[in-house]
């Protein structure tokens, strides 16, 4: 009897007891930092100089930490996607593809961003690529952080040979880059694996033609598939013609951005032309010397050259794949009003100067480029081609059902010898109207 | 003599039915608790993924989630994708089980009669199965890598620069041995037990009697482990089925090496499509159930009468 009047008051005083280390221990967290802390997920391109730019930006407000994020972009995707999907309110600030930004901000996983941050994440300082790449609905959903695009890289002695001057080079097409390099013992570097870069260059020489992929995006599986189009047979005939033609590098079917870099100044070989992104320039600046590489700086000033992306069609001018990242804030934070100022500052001239000087990552604000450091970084007229192209680029299809509509035009071209300009646009219509609707397996 | 036998038998059954009766009674109350827990963590996904898979619901338009009814299931059981997935698991599941099978008897016996170093050998036998999945399926995927494996190399007739994992036959077969590898020990473990219980009794008898060891494995070690070997196939059979982890480290589905869960994982955790993906798990959950339905008809076990009295 005893025992049992003893119990309750044992069991009190041990809730009083673990009730006071409990709320002592949460008055220590809530103390100890005197400012807020924003997670701020990193991809891994040029993460050094990223941990760095977060420094730079935290206040006495706030401090940025970085999280990694994994190096695929489906592997970003979808950790990013389960997170958000779990409603995880330690997503601050979020680097995104610029092709997920649709997925997301339909998803409701990106916060809606005040007009009074939206004007200034794409005032005219801007270029327009990046710019376009952060609406969803005619609403800013994301801040434009860099900029990526493809330009064609090449050999002058091999361009030469085959009697392309420089002014030529400036509207060459696909039909002339591959003639020159069969023609010449060169070839032609593109990525076309089954894989996100494929679809990079599809679609560019899609839009090139003046068509596109789908219309309308915004109805989301309603979308209207116009592949099937003079565009689309354009498109299918330049794949096939390298296809064919002695140009094709071996690993054509399973080329990606780093297979054909080797091509450039190859052991006994006339080179290549290569599109690809902007990466390439410091690549071979770095590589003098080394396998793989410029034999020397000589060769490297000389013997190396770009140019705007080649056309699909004389007569139009080309539209070049655009890439990088932006920065969205994530639905579920905490913390809006302090990640929205962390993004300003995250995506502010300073920090694109700073990612492009230490990362090679390019700018999207025009600010930038005229920044002394880069322009004495990079030749003055590589900076303009870039600002051009990203100025000038077309975007992949903007739906919320991206990944569908990108895995079933990757799935009915692939690989690159059985693309067929009378089938091949017919074929990936059908199939991808098919997906859209949900009446095929992808 | 036989009518006397089962004679006595039915009567000690009417005598044992009391007692059998209080002993379910106090099994089911024992389960009860257990069978509940399974319900909680159980029976909430099975059902949501039901409902979910009457639905076209993409998480990233939540908005346009639309009720199709049976539409999924009719656009899966109708799409080539999805029966190429299933002949591919089908066709993992047969051949890596019947090898394991067959290894992991050889290795159940070794681990039966060896006399020295016994726990050394048992031990070694049993360390894949200790080793994670994802782990063995990496280990595998650099072995038969052709820039930096061995296997090209310890191959009698294979060229150095052999993709394994360029075309479907080289690339399912680098998956099937690691599957086997890896798994095999489970089966010996379960080979074991069931080779255990075999009466010393009856292998002396016959031997007395001059069966040949072909004879005493097929007429009484084999018969007698009936039960173990059903319960060992069965549950490789069904782990078999689900195949995911190797094919998802050693080739991510590439060269039509997808399997059902495989194909499941893609709708679901990359496509976002929980719709379509919850169609594909109730067809593999269907699928499973139906795998363990023919192999407890093929090998005539009642699991139900499996209590030793």
């Amino acid at each position: 009897m005893s025992h049992a009047r003893k119990r309750p008051g044992t069991r009190f005083a041990v809730g009083v007891a673990s009730a006071a280390v409990l709320a002592g221990t949460l008055a220590a967290c809530g103390t100890d930092t005197d400012s807020t802390a924003l997670t701020w997920y990193i991809g891994p391109d040029g993460a050094p100089a990223k941990e760095k730019i977060a420094e730079a930006c935290s206040t006495d407000d706030y401090t940025i930490q970085t999280e990694l994020l994994p190096t695929g972009a489906t592997d970003q995707r979808t950790q990013l996607a389960r997170r958000l999907a779990a409603d995880d309110p330690s997503m601050d600030l979020i680097d995104i593809d610029p092709v997920f930004v649709p997925e997301f901000a339909s998803a409701g996983w990106l916060l809606d961003i005040p007009d009074e941050y939206a004007e200034r994440a794409v005032d005219d300082d801007v270029l327009d690529g990046p710019a376009s790449s952060v609406k969803w609905e005619d609403e800013v959903v994301a801040f434009p952080q860099w900029a990526n695009t493809q330009v064609l890289w090449y050999r002058p002695s091999l361009a030469e040979k085959a009697g392309l001057s420089e002014a030529d080079m400036e509207k060459v097409t696909w039909d002339q880059v591959i003639d020159a390099a069969a023609d010449n013992g060169g070839t032609v570097g593109v990525q076309a694996n089954k894989y996100e870069g494929y679809m990079v260059w599809i679609n560019a020489l899609i839009q090139g033609a003046g068509g596109s992929i789908v219309e309308d995006t915004e109805a989301g599986t309603d979308a209207k598939v116009t592949i099937d189009s003079d565009a689309g047979k354009q498109a299918a005939a330049v794949i096939a013609k390298l296809a064919a033609s002695p140009a094709a590098q071996p690993d054509l079917s399973i080329s990606n951005e780093g297979t054909s870099l080797g091509q450039m100044f190859p052991q006994g070989g006339a080179g290549e032309f290569m599109v690809n992104w902007t990466f390439a320039y410091a690549n071979y600046r770095d590589t003098v010397g080394a396998e793989g590489g410029p034999p020397d700086e000589a060769t490297f000033k000389d013997d190396f050259a770009w140019a705007r992306y080649p056309r699909t069609n004389p007569e139009t001018e080309s539209t070049p794949p655009i890439g990088g990242f932006d920065i969205g804030i994530g639905a579920f934070t905490d913390e809006p009003d302090a990640a929205l100022k962390a993004a300003g500052c995250l995506t502010g001239t300073d920090a694109q100067v700073t990612l492009a000087l230490e990362a090679g990552l390019m700018p999207a604000r025009t600010s930038a480029y005229q920044d002394p450091k880069l322009v004495e970084a990079f030749p003055p007229d590589l900076l303009a081609l870039y600002q051009d192209s990203i100025d000038d680029a077309g975007l992949r299809p903007a739906s919320a059902y991206y990944s569908k509509i990108s895995g079933a035009v990757q799935s009915t071209w692939h690989a690159p010898d059985t693309v067929d300009p009378d089938k091949t646009p017919e074929e990936s219509a059908t199939f991808l109207e098919d997906v859209l609707e949900g009446k095929s397996l992808l | 003599m036989t009518t006397a036998t089962v004679g006595r038998r039915r009567r000690e059954g009417a005598q044992l039915s009391e007692r059998a009766r209080a002993e379910d009674s106090l099994g089911r109350k024992l389960v009860a608790p257990a069978v509940v827990l399974m319900l909680l963590v159980t029976a909430f996904p099975i059902v949501r993924a039901l409902y979910l898979s009457l639905f076209n619901y993409s998480l990233t338009a939540p908005d346009d989630r639309a009720f199709v009814g049976i539409a999924n299931y009719v656009t899966a059981l109708t799409d080539p994708l999805f029966w190429r997935a299933t002949a591919v698991t089908v066709g993992i599941m047969i051949i890596t089980v019947a090898v394991e099978l067959v290894v992991g008897f050889v290795f159940a016996m070794v681990m039966h009669r060896v006399i020295f170093a016994r726990g050394i050998v048992r031990t070694s036998i049993l360390i894949p199965y200790g080793i994670i999945t994802v782990i063995s399926g990496f280990a595998w995927q650099f072995a038969f890598s052709s820039t930096n494996g061995f296997i090209n190399g310890w191959l009698p007739g294979v060229d150095d620069g052999f993709n394994w994992f360029g075309q479907f036959g080289s690339a399912v077969s680098a998956i099937m041995i690691s599957e086997i590898w890896k798994t095999t020990p489970f089966m010996s473990l379960l080979l074991l037990a069931g080779l255990a219980q075999v009466s010393e009794d009856m292998l002396e008898a016959a031997k007395v009697d001059g069966a040949t060891w072909w004879q005493r494995l097929y007429k009484v070690i084999l018969p007698n482990m009936r039960a173990a070997i059903m319960v060992a196939v069965l549950f490789r059979a069904l782990d078999a089925y689900r195949i995911f982890d190797n094919i998802f480290v050693m080739t991510a589905g590439a060269v039509n090496t997808e399997s059902i869960s495989f194909l499941t994982y893609r709708q679901v955790i990359e496509q976002f499509q929980l719709g379509m993906g919850s169609a594909l798990s109730v067809l593999l959950f269907l699928s499973v159930l139906l795998v363990a339905f023919i192999l407890v008809k093929a090998f005539k076990v009642d699991l139900a009468q499996a209590r030793q009295g």
